[in-house]
């Protein structure tokens, strides 16, 4: 019934679509088979897409040639770039989105890339031989052959639902959890662990008085995030805010009693950075009000997402303690909240490949290594599709190191550290987010994702276009010299010192308050090199020369902190002989075996002394 | 290599003739090494941190009677297994059991093998390493001390409060970088400017005690000074005669000075005194001066003589000050010839002058007034470290390595400083405080992200 497949991914969210799309579009034959067609690419939590460090990841995903930047833009209602006013590594894209029309995109853009199948069904367990992968088996009892697997689970593996004291089996509300791969994992030899995450109550935007809130509007000037030419938005929906009060805080201790997380009845464990509401007015008791942002799940849609607002305590506990909140007294409530419990496999069982070690062959990516977020999940199923397609292609795998991608940093933590609570990316992860910014991602990337045959010819000529007005912009800018009379006005205006004599553009355009388009008002040959240029290259060629000083600094620091990621350990290298390092870190470093010293530097367990001491093995 | 497989030896005391003489043994075969040429006991029976008396022999000779001191790993300097023999000082018996441990299986232990395995078994940090080197060099009971204090951490826990410090600072910057959308309050720029500049208030602290853990290590370079006559070598003598502890006798080889050594309440001073200009027929106004000033430029402490009976301690600072010397010396101006002197002046601890650390009045030929003298040297150098500050209790540092490395690092926080108040973005700012964090890092271990967003998501209530 099914060819032998190059590439078989195995669920269908953010993961498994960026999975089976990078694969099929390097040539791949694709079966992406999922447990229902028609939740095909659901954002299971918040109607919203990127964010601090999110945003650089679908930035980075949608460079390499990966579609959820593409999606994103079709399917936004609200743009806003977060950290305006800070440096531009913080610059950070956000949208709300259209939920139903998020997950319409993407079927639709799966079904019109050519080498994707689809099968609805429930896979139960992969087929092993001799180490290796070869396929997977339904519920049914067909077997689909595979040259390469990409597992993509979220979380569904054993996933259980809790609200208040009621629990059932199911991976997304109304929709049931998958069984059979963890038990074939474990039989396997792999360790899998337990999570835990949760989302808030949906509810009638009907029913709401939004007089009673504050309102959160997009961008003025909305942005995108991909770097094809989908449009910005030309009307936006706003979202809402509003708070919680000491009435409500006292409504939900009254179930705590009744919540799953106090009476130990969840074992996973969460995120600390998105903690149900019970949890926040628990452990910042001293807190009198927290704020909640009310998110429109839609252009048409009457439902609304109660962000801030994630909830397990009993359905009618959430009900009351939402109803005293302002503006929200009369509101009715479309679902609860609910935790999720599932299965995952602690990533330190993966090569930077996000190949398992004790299965050739064999791809995770996503929430089954320990990850939250769509973005996160996104782009690991898009280096999985990458590298299970360089697998077939007997090709060595695609990674990127800490200093070239927010996706390197989040497969080298995931990999070396591993993961207690969900993963969740953040700009303090990497050192060097100087360098790793939203705006060059394309520059970082689109060339290498060109050279493995993932991103299009008019993608790399796009981004070719850019670097070379890029590179007109600021030859232009180094020939420029400026005369008082000429900007004084200009620089008195946004209270800048005066200029003395001539002097270089460019000594004016690094002062804190000037804008190259503003100035170039003022200067004929600025405005005559700006023209017709693509306004991303302007923004490029400006935030390359007012930053040269701090970018060079972290460039600097990245060559000197990452020397020890050029020190390489042989392949075979037996850790468990060497006596000098410390018990654990000879442990984790067995178990992990880095590759390199910089690799095993960012193993937790493993000291600096044992560092030093595997220098002194290295010859170092 | 597998340098830490086989078992080293080597003769532990300073050669020469002593009452008792040490040679140690470490590493797996090192009780085994040491058995086949003990008797009577079986030593491979004994328990760890015990003492045998026996003898050490050679074929059917008896070398010598000795004590063996046996610790079993990990509870030894070096975490191995660790036989340390006490036999009588002389360099032949020392030799000869060295020659004996070798036959047996040992190996010579190269300099320092014995601190290096240590460091490797994670029984000392790198800090503590040197410091162990530091205690066997140490050549005064400061130093000595000095050397103890780091060995048991007292570096590594200035540090690592420090090193807290700057975890708190880090999470504040990064708290509004990363969850700049959250409700939660951002700390002010002047918040975070006080916590910085404390931070780095700690780090100059460390800085400032190299001066002082330095001197405590290698002794304290003192200058005396004075125009001819003055009686500057009549104080030396006079020192030196009290002083019983003197350590040697460098004649100028290299430079035109001649330096004694004498310890004084465990400190060693290290006097130089501008001998081969002495003959000169004017110090001040002869050739010599460049030579005698560039002297004093490097010098801790510099002690001006002058003759009481021609010329007044005012005249005396007015020239000291003439001479723009470097602002850390610490400078005594010492009255000479209190006995010739009818009537006496008033009291010297009532004079006061700008830049002088103590005017004292003294008779190098009587010897009055030398003890007042010694204690102000003492006090001279404790005031190394900072005004107000006492270096008893505080972690002094005397490494060049972490000199280094701390200086770097309060650069990068000068430049974070100069940040905040420029109003520069946190992103910004953080580059300098990785610069500082990895500085620091080399000594204390680098605080990792995890650290940081821990530190956070414990303080603030994260999470829409």
């Amino acid at each position: 019934m099914f060819p032998v497949y190059d590439v078989v991914v195995v669920g269908a969210g953010h993961a498994g679509c960026e999975a089976a799309a990078a694969a099929a579009n390097m040539g791949m034959r694709v079966m992406l088979a999922t447990m229902n067609m028609n939740t095909i690419a659901q954002m299971s939590c918040n109607p919203a897409m990127g964010g601090v460090a999110k945003g650089q990841l679908i930035r980075e995903i949608d460079a390499l040639g990966g579609y959820s930047g593409i999606v994103t833009d079709k399917s936004m209602i609200q743009f806003r770039m977060l950290n305006r006013s800070k440096g531009p590594a913080m610059w950070s894209p956000r949208s709300q989105n259209d939920r139903m029309r998020f997950a319409e995109t993407w079927r639709l853009m799966l079904e019109q890339t050519p080498n994707v199948d689809f099968w609805q069904e429930m896979i139960v367990g992969i087929v092993v031989k001799n180490g290796r992968v070869s396929g997977v088996k339904t519920s049914l009892g067909l077997e689909i052959p595979a040259k390469t697997v990409v597992l993509t689970n979220g979380t569904f593996l054993n996933g259980r639902i809790h609200i208040g004291e009621k629990s059932f089996g199911g991976g997304r509300s109304g929709e049931r959890a998958a069984t059979g791969i963890t038990a074939d994992l474990i039989a396997l030899g792999f360790e899998s662990g337990r999570m835990k995450t949760g989302t808030p109550p949906r509810i009638d935007g009907r029913s709401v008085n939004w007089e009673a809130m504050e309102e959160q509007p997009g961008d003025e000037k909305p942005g995108t995030f991909s770097f094809t030419d989908t449009q910005p938005l030309k009307e936006q929906r706003p979202c809402y805010i509003t708070y919680t009060n000491a009435k409500t805080h006292e409504i939900l201790r009254s179930g705590f009693d009744r919540s799953p997380m106090f009476n130990g009845r969840i074992r996973g464990l969460g995120p600390r950075y998105c903690p149900s509401i019970e949890d926040k007015i628990d452990r910042f008791a001293e807190r009198d009000r927290h704020q909640l942002f009310l998110e429109p799940e839609g252009w048409n849609t009457i439902e609304i997402y109660v962000n801030g607002f994630s909830s397990f305590l009993p359905e009618d506990v959430q009900y009351k303690a939402l109803r005293s909140i302002p503006g929200l007294e009369e509101a009715k409530m479309f679902r609860p909240g609910y935790a999720v419990e599932y299965d995952f496999f602690p990533p330190t069982q993966l090569n930077l490949s996000l190949e398992t070690r004790l299965v050739e062959n064999l791809f995770f990516a996503g929430q089954i290594n320990g990850t939250t977020g769509y973005e996160e999940a996104a782009c690991q199923g898009l280096m999985a599709g990458i590298n299970a397609a360089r697998k077939v292609q007997q090709k060595e795998p695609l990674v990127f190191k800490r200093d070239q991608a927010y996706i390197g940093v989040l497969i080298d933590d995931l990999v070396n550290k591993g993961t207690k609570e969900p993963y969740r990316m953040f700009t303090s992860r990497a050192e060097y987010r100087t360098l790793l910014r939203q705006d060059n991602a394309d520059l970082r990337l689109t060339a290498l994702g060109y050279e493995i045959g993932l991103a299009s010819e008019d993608r790399y000529r796009r981004m070719l276009q850019k670097q070379e007005q890029v590179e007109e912009i600021q030859l232009a800018i180094a020939h420029t010299s400026v005369a008082p009379e000429q900007i004084d006005p200009y620089l008195e205006h946004i209270g800048s010192a005066k200029l003395k004599q001539k002097v270089k553009a460019i000594s004016v355009l690094t002062r804190p308050k000037v804008k190259l388009e503003d100035l170039a008002r003022f200067v004929p040959e600025l405005a005559a090199a700006l023209n017709g240029k693509n306004p991303e290259a302007i923004e490029q060629a400006e935030i390359q020369i007012k930053y040269a000083g701090y970018i060079k600094k972290e460039k600097d620091l990245a060559v000197k902190m990452m020397r020890l990621d050029d020190i390489y350990i042989p392949e075979n290298f037996n850790f468990k002989k060497i006596a000098a390092l410390s018990a654990e870190g000879r442990e984790k470093l067995q178990l992990a075996r880095p590759r390199s010293l910089g690799q095993a530097s960012r193993i937790s367990g493993v000291s600096p002394a044992d560092i030093s001491v595997l220098m002194v093995f290295m010859g170092r | 290599m597998h340098a830490h497989e086989d078992t080293i030896a080597a003769i532990s005391t300073p050669p020469g003739q002593g009452a008792l003489g040490m040679v140690r043994v470490s590493g797996p075969q090192a009780i085994e090494v040491v058995n086949r040429i003990f008797h009577p006991k079986d030593l491979s029976q004994v328990p760890g941190h015990s003492l045998h008396y026996g003898q050490i022999v050679q074929g059917e000779e008896v070398l010598d009677e000795v004590v063996v001191g046996v610790f079993r790993a990990p509870r030894s300097f070096t975490r191995e297994d660790v036989v340390e023999i006490s036999c009588h000082g002389s360099s032949y018996i020392l030799q000869q059991c060295l020659q004996l441990l070798l036959e047996a299986g040992a190996r010579p232990a190269r300099p320092g093998e014995f601190s290096l395995r240590a460091y490797l078994h994670g029984a000392l940090d790198l800090a503590q390493a040197e410091a162990v080197a530091d205690l066997i060099a140490s050549s005064s009971a400061a130093a000595h001390r000095l050397a103890m204090d780091q060995l048991r951490g007292g570096i590594s826990r200035e540090l690592s409060q420090l090193r807290s410090q700057l975890l708190d600072f880090t999470s504040l910057i990064e708290l509004e970088l990363d969850f700049s959308e959250e409700d939660v309050e951002f700390a002010d720029r002047s918040q975070l400017l006080q916590l910085v500049s404390e931070i780095d208030r700690r780090l100059q602290g460390l800085i400032r005690s190299f001066q002082y853990g330095n001197a405590l290590k290698e002794g304290v370079p003192t200058v005396i000074m004075g125009k001819p006559n003055a009686g500057k070598s009549t104080l030396l003598n006079a020192l030196l005669q009290d002083e019983r502890a003197i350590v040697s006798d460098i004649p100028g080889t290299t430079r035109d000075v001649i330096e004694d050594r004498i310890v004084i309440a465990g400190i060693e001073f290290r006097l130089q005194d501008t001998a081969g200009l002495r003959e000169t027929a004017d110090v001040i106004e002869a050739e010599g001066v460049s030579r005698t000033l560039a002297l004093a430029q490097r010098a801790s402490l510099l002690l001006y003589l002058f003759d009481l009976t021609t010329e007044t301690p005012q005249a005396a600072y007015q020239y000291v000050r003439s001479l723009e010397l470097p602002p850390q010396a610490q400078v005594l101006l010492l009255g000479n010839k209190l006995d010739q002197l009818s009537p006496p002046l008033p009291h010297a601890a009532q004079l006061q002058f700008e830049g002088i650390a103590g005017v004292h009045f003294l008779s190098a030929k009587t010897g009055q007034g030398l003890d007042a003298l010694r204690q102000a040297l003492v006090e001279a150098v404790q005031a190394f470290s900072g005004p107000g500050e006492a270096p008893p209790g505080q972690a002094i540092i005397s490494n060049i390595r972490h000199l280094d490395a701390l200086k770097k690092a309060h650069q990068a926080l000068q430049d974070v400083q100069q940040g905040l108040q420029a109003g520069l973005t946190g992103d910004l700012l953080t580059i300098d405080i990785r610069t500082a964090l990895h500085y620091i890092g080399e000594i204390t271990g680098e605080i990792t992200t995890d650290e940081v967003l821990g530190n956070i998501f414990g303080k603030f209530c994260i999470g829409k």
